[in-house]
């Protein structure tokens, strides 16, 4: 996401989703306008795509390859070599399939190159906006605006825990407020960069000694992570909340109290973080957790765009939050 | 010299139960008389210990303090309510506005002091201050015998209105309650079904509907409930019912 050049990330898939989404777009927009009737419109497009497809995919996997180079370059560098590269691919394409087919409808190639460049240019200055929109400045002070906030409540009811402690076990009280002044640490600094999988884990680990103190029986967790890649690179604070959402609406309500599970395992280059708790309907009311989902949601975003997801179900009496991120180490 | 205040204090967490016996402690003419993990038990234990304060936790499972200091409303004496909490916002702004008594966690000995001191003087607690707060009760209290009786809803197979009384019937017996069945049907419109204008049945324990011949010989709908052989007539206005099933 953060990085020198302004042309778009061409290792994304989403930057590629959106290519071929908006010229596929466009060349639907240039059949419509060749086809004398609405029953043109299909075989119209059809044809275009024999060769706008090629010209696609050519330029696609060429650009994922050549990006390492691309960035490096100055912008106007790169754009001026992107445009010339797609007009190359264009002459190349219509010279090619000129030889074999015949089309009826097909600019020649002199137009076919200047419609291209055109293209380019759209598709160019479309993520020029969009870079500016998530601009480094901008997308920093959106993720310091995100920052994971606790709830008060948890604050409140940790610093009345200890307090109880110290007449009684001033060991443990000690032990209560360094993970205290730990976990204070994390969600005061600023949380940009992504930090490893394992940090996350003893923050969450840190966060649950807390919450047993107060809680005690009442919280069980069960960890199933022996396959999780400790040195994954997350956002930090991705996974705390969460855990502090399932407490609060999943354990606190409960006068037995219940079992939190969490499970984090890689499949397919991604990395998969699953919490899964109690719920029951009728005593939860969710404005805050839906806060939080928000937050993260939107923190995901920013960092791996579309190759990330949040997905959050309740079913059989038990709510389950499901993140997918792309597996960086 | 006052005479000790009996005190019950409720919380589900056992270190902030006994953050508040450790503070009490260095109080004078006052004695814990019971300590209950949620407002269920804390109603229940007030019945036998009497308490002439209960210091309530607002959010506690099974029955939180804004519910539980409802029921203690029936309760002989009536004892002087005091929330406790950690962070309420919602809650603190309505007993703000209201003088309700509340004492922030965690909670200082001063402000507790003060708050038994004034506890003496038994100040009728402002209930139209919990309206706003309360959600849907988890139980029905009853009036028994110079008991309260606690029917969690959710085991209430009818309500029915009879003069001026209210049966509340559930797969063991029946009780009897003084409230209208218009705010009952209010507040749990969700749980129950009004199949006549004197009858809400619960949803839950509604098994399904039957025609049958009444004493004028007419065909009627009925609803046959789960758990109890009865059956509850449904009124001509309310027939639509039988048909969106």
């Amino acid at each position: 996401m953060r990085k020198n050049s302004r042309l778009p990330n061409l290792h994304n898939l989403g930057i590629h989703l959106r290519i071929l989404l908006i010229v596929n777009l466009l060349a639907a927009m240039a059949a419509i306008l060749l086809s004398k009737q609405l029953s043109d419109f299909l075989p119209l497009l059809a044809e275009l795509s024999t060769v706008v497809q090629p010209v696609l995919l050519l330029s696609m996997l060429s650009l994922y390859i050549l990006y390492p180079f691309l960035d490096k370059l100055k912008y106007w560098q790169g754009t001026t070599a992107i445009m010339l590269l797609e007009i190359a691919f264009t002459s190349f394409v219509f010279i090619a399939a000129n030889r074999f087919f015949a089309f009826d409808s097909i600019p020649e190639t002199g137009r076919a190159c200047l419609l291209a460049a055109i293209v380019t240019a759209i598709v160019l200055y479309y993520f020029y906006l969009q870079e500016r929109a998530y601009s480094p400045a901008i997308a920093e002070a959106r993720l310091q605006a995100l920052q994971a906030r606790i709830r008060p409540h948890f604050l409140f009811n940790s610093i009345n825990a200890v307090l109880s402690l110290i007449r009684s076990q001033p060991k443990q009280a000690e032990t209560a407020l360094e993970d205290m002044a730990d976990l204070f640490r994390v969600l005061m600094s600023e949380n940009r960069d992504l930090v490893p999988l394992a940090q996350e884990i003893s923050l969450c680990h840190q966060y649950l000694d807390l919450e047993k103190l107060r809680l005690e029986d009442r919280l069980k967790i069960t960890w199933q992570i022996d396959d999780m890649p400790s040195d994954a690179m997350i956002p930090p604070l991705i996974m705390q909340p969460l855990l502090e959402n399932a407490v609060y609406h999943g354990i606190e309500p409960m006068p037995e109290g219940g079992e939190i599970i969490v499970k984090i395992y890689t499949k397919f280059k991604e990395l998969h973080i699953v919490i899964n708790n109690p719920y029951s309907p009728q005593n939860n009311h969710h404005t805050g957790n839906k806060m939080a989902l928000k937050n993260i949601k939107e923190r995901l975003k920013l960092h791996f765009d579309l190759e990330s997801s949040l997905k959050a179900e309740a079913r059989n009496n038990r709510y389950e939050v499901h993140i997918r991120i792309p597996e960086k180490i | 010299m006052p005479q000790t205040l009996k005190i019950l204090i409720a919380d589900d967490e056992a270190p902030a139960r006994s953050r508040i016996r450790d503070l009490l402690e260095d109080i004078e003419g006052i004695i814990i008389v019971a300590e209950a993990k949620n407002g269920k038990e804390a109603i229940e234990l007030a019945q036998t210990t009497k308490p002439d304060v209960m210091l309530l936790d607002i959010r506690m499972p099974l029955m939180d303090g804004i519910e539980a200091a409802q029921h203690a409303q029936k309760l002989e004496p009536k004892p002087t309510i005091i929330f406790t909490t950690a962070f309420d916002a919602y809650a603190i702004k309505a007993f703000d506005i209201n003088a309700v008594d509340y004492l922030l966690k965690p909670i200082r000995l001063e402000r507790l002091q003060i708050a038994i001191d004034k506890a003496h003087a038994l100040k009728p607690l402002p209930m139209e201050a919990l309206k706003p707060l309360q959600k849907m009760r988890s139980h029905l209290s009853i009036h028994e015998r110079g008991r309260v009786l606690l029917v969690p809803i959710d085991t209430v197979i009818y309500l029915r209105a009879e003069l001026k009384y209210i049966t509340v019937r559930t797969a063991e017996r029946e009780y009897l309650i003084e409230e209208s069945l218009t705010h009952l049907e209010a507040e749990f419109g969700e749980r129950f079904l009004r199949l006549h204008r004197n009858c809400l049945a619960a949803t839950d324990y509604i098994a399904g509907y039957e025609k049958r011949l009444n004493e004028a010989n007419e065909a009627q709908w009925v609803a046959l409930l789960k758990g109890i052989p009865e059956t509850i007539a449904i009124s001509r206005r309310q027939q639509h019912l039988v048909r969106e099933t």
